[in-house]
């Protein structure tokens, strides 16, 4: 049975600007640690194969999923969880836009969508709508608002709240 | 226990105030098997019921649950309506067994029609009954006192709910004089207003089953048979018994293991020996074949005139068969629970549409009274139908009794595709009769084994046969968004295709031929005219179709584009006319239908569970394509908004819509004919 408890473990991770102590195995998930060992539960578990994006977290600035990260490849890495984007109450234009856009529904695939669209716009300041299809294109939401997830990074992009639609 | 009773208890339990009871209506209340029942903490009459504290916050509690189709904003509009104070003033608590009314659970679209009207008449006897006291208080006419923005006033006066509330021990129910504003006079409800708690989605903070934590708590896994109905022959824990802190619980076929941490857990369930014994299963390969000789006897839905007769008038005559495959809800949330036993009580958080359902399972199971079960369901990660059941919940609830702590088990994607249950395969059978000018003389329908619902469709057809024909299924299945009227609104609307097309007619005119509905035309001619059908120039190999339906009080048409290339079909352009009575919330509705569109790309152009005895072959989603970003079409949804009937739930009918007009545009681009879902040419 492969168990790597013997391997050093990994004691420090830096999430969303602070130092935290953890004590893991190196071949544990990322996600795993986030969720369990520090109660940052908003990377979700979708598939544990990468291939819906829910728990999409930040590793210097770039989208990975943490589901089939190793933690030992965080350790050392600026880890941004959706939690460390709002900054002094002030959310993150995106995380405005989707509440604006009303890009979601039952919100479980949110958090991921917003990781992938904050690394999609760090990479790409003014992404063309075919541009965020193809950034946003590993992420799954299957209550279906991909048009809403296109509107909202579009709009975070141009800087500009557009307003609501007319009702 | 008397009512009378019930009612002091209330406000003993809510801490004074005043309190509306929602009483369901009595026919309705034996619909739903409203009786009297011994785990109930409340009657079963009262449906619903909205508290203003003496503190003037607003409460209402429903045994509704929100998965994603935002009835916890629309219900929270419904209610500002009445009660005219602003939506962030009032606060839904849903799902607690323990705290929220009887419901027989969120399925069926029928939130919108049945909860929304009570907790409208609740908060509309609310406004009356603060208007009462107000009235009383300042020694003034009622008619004299207003309710706006929160606020009692009147010449002279104003008060808060709360200033009204304080010191009162008030129960009211509400009576059958009352009138609710009418839609065209809505100020809240019929807007577009945002998720009310949308801040703590895209934040991370909204906490769902598998996001909670409890001191102790434990991680569960369960060892799952090697193939549907496996027994478990032989089984060998003596390597687990040694790991620390490990729990083993068997009983019967059912074996698992909770550890202290995930990875643990993991462990103890790969050191687990059984050994499983199966029979033999069909495969899909003989599915369609299998269902026809394991079909029941027929279950008549419509018999009207003679077929036989029909047939002799008609001019053509075609006959063929449709099929639809297994499909997956894939809930980005798999199931997922949370037990904790606090000596004889069991309290379980669980994803599901039936949080009463799941406690009368509970119950059931462990052989324990229902009071003593409480199921709280957090808003969850979406249910397409799906969520009906509650496996983890039992699987949480064992767990934890053996381990003295409390357990979290959360399936993983493969489990959720494997042990769950799917939309039904099915096969339809149709044959029709039809004159040169395009009249439809005769219609018979069968399905076996997909399901009824919306088998019988909104056209005149004076010669008709309509049976559904129940069957064995070698997978478990179970309701799904729009039940069958997916499969059954695919068939029907293909095969009018294919008469209109033998027939040399337009098939939007010999629809229109066929119908007399007014609100069936009224959406058929709003698509098509958003569409421009048969004004534009269709580019070489593309195709249009269009595909009509009616089904829990919607009527929808819609209209799509399709080019296909190198032998793969895209959509290219959908629009969606819908129309469900009077709108609630436009960008919600918006969102609803669009959203159903999306999904049901899916289930007409891929997703497929393949199996072969008693295995799922393709239980990832790796493996098991849904619909993502580039697979989105142009979509235009046109709202026919009918202030002047009532509103119907909208959250699944929007999704029969496309599979049957992509059918029809792929056979306008290509002349083959698909008559199977998903479609693949």
């Amino acid at each position: 049975m492969p168990d790597n408890r013997d391997m050093p473990r990994i004691t420090e991770l830096d999430v969303n600007g602070i130092s935290r102590r953890v004590k893991a195995s190196p071949e544990r998930s990322l996600l795993s640690v986030l969720r369990d060992d520090l109660d940052l539960t908003g990377a979700k578990y979708g598939c544990g194969e990468g291939q819906c994006g829910a728990c999409t977290v930040l590793l210097d600035g770039e989208a990975v999923r943490s589901c089939i990260t190793p933690v030992s490849q965080a350790a050392g890495k600026r880890i941004i969880t959706i939690e460390g984007l709002e900054r002094e109450g002030q959310l993150h234009p995106l995380q405005e836009a989707f509440i604006e856009t009303g890009a979601m529904q039952c919100g479980y695939c949110t958090p991921g969508m917003i990781m992938s669209g904050v690394s999609l716009l760090g990479r790409n300041a003014r992404p063309s709508d075919a541009e965020i299809v193809h950034g946003m294109q590993g992420n799954i939401c299957r209550c279906g608002t991909y048009p809403r997830i296109v509107a909202a990074v579009r709009m975070a992009s141009l800087g500009t709240k557009s307003t609501r639609r007319p009702s | 226990m008397t009512a009378e009773l019930t009612r002091r208890d209330f406000l003993t339990a809510l801490g004074g105030g005043m309190v509306v009871l929602c009483l369901a209506e009595a026919a309705d209340a034996q619909e739903s098997g409203r009786r009297a029942h011994s785990g109930d903490a409340h009657p079963r009459e009262i449906s619903a019921w909205l508290h203003v504290g003496e503190d003037g916050a607003v409460t209402v509690y429903t045994g509704k649950t929100e998965v994603g189709q935002n009835i916890r904003t629309s219900l929270t509009q419904a209610v500002a309506e009445e009660l005219h104070a602003p939506v962030s003033s009032i606060r839904l608590l849903m799902a607690d067994t323990d705290l929220t009314p009887y419901d027989m659970g969120t399925f069926g679209s029928r939130t919108t029609p049945s909860m929304a009207p009570e907790l409208r008449k609740a908060a509309a006897a609310a406004r009356q009954a603060l208007i009462g006291i107000a009235a009383a208080k300042w020694k003034v006419d009622k008619s004299a006192v207003q309710v706006s923005e929160g606020k009692v006033f009147c010449a002279g006066h104003s008060a808060g709910f709360g200033e009204l509330t304080r010191g009162q021990q008030l129960v009211e129910t509400i009576g059958s004089e009352l009138t609710l504003t009418p839609a065209a006079e809505w100020k809240v409800a019929g807007r577009s207003i945002p998720k009310v708690n949308a801040r703590d989605f895209v934040t991370g903070k909204h906490r769902y089953t598998p996001d909670l934590k409890r001191p102790d708590m434990l991680y569960g896994k369960v060892l799952r048979p090697t193939a549907f109905g496996a027994k478990l022959a032989s089984f060998d824990d003596s390597a687990v018994r040694q790991m620390p802190g490990v729990t083993v619980v068997r009983e019967g076929d059912f074996a698992a293991v909770a550890a202290p941490d995930a990875a643990s857990a993991e462990r103890a369930l790969a050191a687990l020996q059984g050994q499983w014994k199966a029979e033999p299963q069909p495969s899909d390969r003989e599915l369609f074949a299998y269902f026809k000789t394991n079909a029941e006897p027929a279950e008549d839905r419509q018999t009207r005139g003679s077929i036989e007769h029909g047939m002799a008038e008609a001019d053509r005559k075609l006959s063929e068969t449709y099929s639809v495959a297994y499909i997956a809800h894939v809930p980005l949330e798999p199931r997922a629970a949370l037990a904790e036993w606090n000596g004889e009580k069991l309290t379980v958080w669980t994803g599901t549409q039936r949080p009463f359902g799941v406690r009368s399972e509970l119950a059931a199971a462990l052989n324990i009274p229902e009071e003593r079960v409480r199921v709280i369901v957090p808003d969850t990660g979406s249910g397409y139908g799906g969520k009906h059941s509650g496996e983890a919940a039992l699987e949480a609830a064992r767990l934890a009794k053996a381990a003295g702590k409390p357990v979290q088990v959360v399936w993983t994607r493969e489990e959720e595709f494997t042990w769950a249950y799917l939309r039904p395969a099915g096969v339809i059978e149709i044959s029709s009769g039809a004159r040169n000018d395009g009249t439809i003389t005769a219609w018979e329908f069968h399905n076996y084994n997909s399901g009824s619902s919306a088998i019988q469709g909104t056209y005149e057809i004076p010669n008709q046969r309509i049976a559904f024909h129940p069957a064995k299924t070698p997978l478990r299945q179970g309701s799904y968004r729009g039940l069958a009227a997916t499969a059954n609104h695919f068939a029907r609307e293909s095969h009018i295709d294919e008469m209109a097309h033998a027939l040399g007619i337009d098939p939007l005119e010999f629809r229109l031929r066929n119908l007399k509905n007014e609100r069936q035309r009224a959406v058929l001619v709003a698509a098509a005219e958003k569409f421009g059908w048969g004004k534009q120039k269709v580019a070489q190999g593309h195709g249009c179709g269009l595909s009509l339906g009616f089904e829990k009080g919607s009527y929808l048409a819609t209209c799509a584009e399709v080019s296909v290339e190198g032998g793969r079909p895209k959509i290219v352009r959908v629009v969606e006319a819908f129309e469900c009575g009077a709108v609630v919330n436009p960008d919600h509705l918006r969102n609803q239908v669009e959203g159903a569109i999306v999904m049901a790309i899916g289930g007409a152009l891929f997703e497929q569970i393949r199996f072969d005895n008693g295995r799922i072959l393709n239980p990832k989603l790796s493996q098991y394509r849904v619909p993502r970003f580039a697979d989105v079409p142009m979509i235009e949804t046109v709202l026919v908004n009918r202030k002047d009937l009532p509103s119907a739930g909208a959250g699944e009918t929007p999704i029969v819509g496309p599979a049957p007009a992509v059918a029809n545009a792929i056979f306008r681009a290509t002349g083959k004919r698909l008559r199977s879902m998903p479609l693949t040419l």
